[in-house]
């Protein structure tokens, strides 16, 4: 079961009371990528991972995972779907035993010859209660009962951020392995930029609520261009290329653009920019007081 | 066998860290032919890369020539690459140690160094001066 779309959003929203989590939220994630997605706390990063797993559903628009509905097609679904959620919330009171155990009854598919080696492999003894392990061996543990499971596709909800960055390192290591050995679509959220740069190759930048960017990496930062030139209104500029966010200091304007095709305007200086650039610029595009006091910004955020 | 190292803050893409060590490893010789270039997973589970960065690197060095990679059995440095014979490499070293120890000697600081032996590989200068 290969799908060349392993997660598509249209118009995605889901409401608790009053309050949007996330609204209108429409995205690809494309098979056999590893997909960041970034955005600051409260943007709706959760909330779009647990609706991919049926947690929750939609207030309005579709959700598809491989090619079926999360909630009504779960059965068959959630076999080929692993989800390792946020600080990693096994039962503190098992042993790694049992905590294989389990996620061998729980799943209709599990290798448990993987499980056992790459436990094994980590130093981990089976008597080894859960609770007594350190933060970085429980996101191990968490890890390998995703893995072991042999999904199509690995969600993982800020999976490093509680973690020193040697444990960091290790995780990301084994789980880059994984995806080595079995060409799994991985969608990870995270806001640790650095981290995203090296494991992943595709991006989703969520922001209040809504998908901002969405693409390839090498050709997002490819697009992207700072210029630096004279104080000056962004217009002549904006016409050819989408400018993402403009700066203005008495003599100086700092524009952040996508730039489409080249820029050959003499009157601006040129910079290439960075993943993190990216993403920063695109994180401030969303911010709504930004956006009142920027009409430019609100052609961005569709 | 060699092993990778990524910089980060190096502004140089990761595939292109991999790519330029490669050739350097074969230049200084630590690298022959028919020598076998780690496999992608070792690569990825030692510095937690994605692995397209890697297969990225390997194809390019492909293109080039430099290596080649067989299928189901791993990436090798290509038989009759040239390659300068170890010996010749230390021997180039020492005398270069000694041009660093004059250099200093003289007063000169390590960047100092390092200018006057980039301006004077710089292929212009050398056809200059031959």
């Amino acid at each position: 079961m290969t799908a060349p779309v392993a997660l598509r959003a249209t118009g995605l929203g889901k409401r608790y009371g009053a309050r949007w989590a996330l609204r209108d939220c429409t995205l690809e994630v494309p098979a056999g990528t590893v997909t960041a997605l970034v955005g600051p706390n409260g943007a709706g990063k959760t909330t779009l991972l647990q609706m991919a797993v049926g947690l929750s559903r939609p207030s309005a628009g579709s959700l598809e995972v491989l090619g079926r509905s999360p909630r009504d097609e779960a059965a068959t679904l959630l076999p080929h779907v692993g989800f390792v959620a946020q600080d990693f919330p096994l039962p503190r009171g098992f042993t790694i035993a049992e905590t294989l155990k389990l996620g061998r009854r729980l799943n209709t598919t599990w290798d448990d010859a993987l499980a056992s080696e790459r436990l094994e492999a980590l130093g981990l003894s089976p008597g080894e209660v859960v609770g007594h392990l350190s933060g970085g061996q429980r996101a191990q543990v968490a890890l390998t009962l995703a893995l072991a499971k042999r999904p199509e596709l690995l969600l993982l909800d800020e999976p490093v951020a509680s973690l020193d960055p040697l444990a960091r390192h290790e995780f990301l290591a084994t789980l880059m392995e994984a995806v080595t050995e079995t060409g799994m679509t991985v969608i990870l959220s995270s806001h640790i930029v650095a981290d995203l740069e090296r494991v992943c190759d595709h991006l989703v930048i969520l922001s209040h609520a809504r998908t901002v960017l969405a693409g390839s990496i090498d050709d997002l930062v490819a697009e992207h261009r700072l210029l630096t030139g004279p104080r000056t209104d962004a217009e002549t500029v904006a016409r050819v290329h989408q400018v993402v966010r403009e700066r203005h200091t008495e003599r100086q304007t700092t524009l952040l653009v996508r730039a489409d095709g080249h820029v050959y305007d003499a009157a601006w200086e040129l910079h290439e920019v960075g993943l993190e650039d990216v993403v920063l610029a695109y994180l401030a595009v969303g911010d709504p007081r930004a956006v009142a006091a920027d009409p430019q910004r609100e052609a961005v955020a569709r | 066998m060699i092993e990778f190292h990524v910089e980060a803050r190096s502004g140089v893409p990761t595939y292109l860290q991999i790519v330029q060590q490669v050739r350097q490893a074969v230049r200084l010789g630590l690298l022959q032919p028919g020598d076998q270039l780690p496999t992608v997973k070792e690569v990825v589970g030692h510095l937690a890369i994605n692995p397209n960065t890697v297969l990225r690197a390997y194809r390019e060095l492909d293109v080039e020539g430099l290596v080649e990679g067989r299928r189901g059995v791993g990436t090798f440095v290509t038989e009759g690459v040239t390659v300068l014979p170890p010996d010749e490499v230390a021997a180039l070293r020492t005398s270069l140690q000694q041009w660093v120890r004059r250099g200093r000697a003289a007063g000169l600081e390590d960047e100092h160094l390092s200018a006057l032996f980039a301006e004077t590989v710089r292929p212009s200068t050398i056809s200059r001066v031959a």
